[in-house]
């Protein structure tokens, strides 16, 4: 077993733009999901059936399936629906959305829940609209209760950009693969990739246990 | 008029791909595959991950730092990565010699699936990132279980091993059910990334029927209805067994909802 780890200092410019790929999937990802999720969890706990039962269904639907299937779906389906092929980030980018939007929709349907309801009255008592309590009493509460579980959600949502790998889109271990192909040195791009992914989800992992201290139950 | 017509697309759905000879015969090798692959894989996690769950807890220093550490790194790297690793890189540092080629030649025909190098990483990678999920859950199900349980057991005179046996690991494993139930329906769906490395699974397989036939959407269609179908079985069995096996006088997981 002979190692050379210096394939990762040639490499580097590939590697970090690789990197750079990675975080510009996740970070998008991770916004335009979490709009997606507040919605759709609101929409679950409506009243109307007609935006109940479709936040249901969405919810459980792609809970119920592996995530390279909702990616396999877009980069199928965007090309027929759109007529012309769309490129790899952005089929990637909205199969991300549409797949993480119905985790934390769960998310937000839990931290909403989890407002007493006497907060809802009192707001309602004071002549605010069933909408504006939602936005300016149950929602900042809620978002806030929510923070530990989100943030762990969005580790999840980082390893998982990695899948992208399977449409071509030139993120970290797609680039890693294509090194390691080129000069059989799978150990050390691996064991490297591996690392960087560590690093980054474990540093988020103690903002989250630092956010659940500070915060605490609400 | 025709499905894609009124939808106005430009698309010529053929369902029939789904059934044709071979077609069909390869979707449901792949079930078999998918879940033959998803059950030894959770064995494995099952076993390890219980295994992970007392040296966390143990009052054992060294055993459990490298419990820990197992649990955090295979925690927090991708599993797609995890399965590379195993697939290309474990080759790779293996001495060259009969265990190396009996690896990279291994082709077995057994009742059950052609055992080969992919199934073994795979199953390798899934219970190896599994066990380290599990093992968390199974900790914080025995520090959840209050500290008078143990003092009481250990001084009734069971030693420490018995207090795991008899007290901890039962306990434990009865009050982390329904996270238990999300990890293994989790199994089901992870499994799917082993068409990275080419193992035969349902996505696998469907990527063949693509690649024959260009009738990727019907194929991914059908591979979303069975991994839906088994999804919901999973749920339906498991909350059954939830109800079952909940510990009377806790808090049951249906009588908090709504």
């Amino acid at each position: 077993m002979d190692l050379d780890w210096t394939i990762i200092v040639r490499n580097w410019p590939v590697l970090l733009s690789g990197f750079v790929n990675t975080l510009k999937l996740a970070v998008l990802a991770i916004g335009a999901s979490f709009l997606l999720g507040v919605l759709a969890g609101a929409l679950r706990l409506s009243r109307s059936p007609y935006l109940h039962y479709p936040a249901v269904l969405y919810i459980e639907v792609i809970r119920g399936v592996p995530l390279i299937m909702v990616i396999f779906w877009f980069y199928f389906l965007a090309p027929i629906l759109a007529g012309r092929p769309l490129d790899n980030f952005t089929s990637a980018l909205i199969a991300f959305i549409v797949f993480e939007g119905a985790y934390l929709a769960e998310i937000v349907r839990a931290g909403i829940q989890s407002v007493p309801l006497g907060q809802v009255q009192a707001a309602i008592s004071t002549g605010l609209t069933h909408r504006q309590a939602m936005r300016h009493v149950i929602l900042p509460q809620a978002i806030r209760n929510m923070i530990p579980a989100l943030v762990t959600r969005f580790i999840v949502l980082f390893m998982d950009t990695s899948l992208a790998y399977i449409i071509g889109y030139r993120e970290l271990t797609r680039v890693a693969r294509i090194i390691a192909e080129r000069e059989f040195r799978a150990f050390e791009v691996y064991t490297f990739i591996a690392g960087v992914y560590f690093v980054c989800t474990y540093a988020m992992s103690l903002v989250a246990q630092r956010l659940e201290r500070r915060l605490g139950p609400a | 008029m025709t499905l894609a017509g009124f939808l106005g697309l430009q698309y010529d759905f053929r369902w029939s791909v789904l059934w044709e000879s071979p077609f069909g015969y390869w979707l449901l090798q792949g079930v078999k595959n998918t879940i033959i692959l998803s059950l030894i894989a959770w064995v494995i996690a099952l076993i390890l991950g219980i295994a992970l769950g007392i040296l966390r807890t143990a009052p054992w220093r060294v055993p459990r730092a490298v419990a820990t550490a197992y649990v955090e790194f295979f925690r927090n790297t991708p599993l797609l990565v995890q399965l590379f690793f195993w697939y290309f890189a474990v080759p790779q540092i293996l001495p060259a010699g009969p265990i190396r080629d009996a690896l990279n030649s291994l082709n077995l025909d057994t009742p059950l699936l052609t055992l080969n190098y992919e199934f073994l990483a795979a199953l390798a990678g899934l219970g190896v990132y599994t066990s380290a999920r599990v093992g968390e859950t199974i900790r914080a199900g025995i520090q959840s279980i209050p500290r008078q349980q143990t003092e009481a057991a250990l001084s009734s005179g069971l030693s420490l091993v018995q207090v795991y046996r008899h007290v901890l690991i039962p306990v434990g494993l009865r009050i982390v059910i329904p996270p238990m139930a999300t990890e293994f329906l989790s199994i089901f769906k992870n499994s799917s990334l082993a068409v990275t490395i080419g193992f035969a699974e349902i996505t696998f397989q469907t990527q063949q029927v693509n690649s024959y036939t260009f009738k990727g959407l019907e194929a991914v269609t059908a591979a979303t209805l069975i991994y839906l179908a088994i999804s919901l079985t999973i749920a339906a069995f498991m909350s059954r067994m939830e109800r079952q096996y909940a510990i009377p006088g806790l808090i049951a997981r249906g009588a908090t909802r709504e």
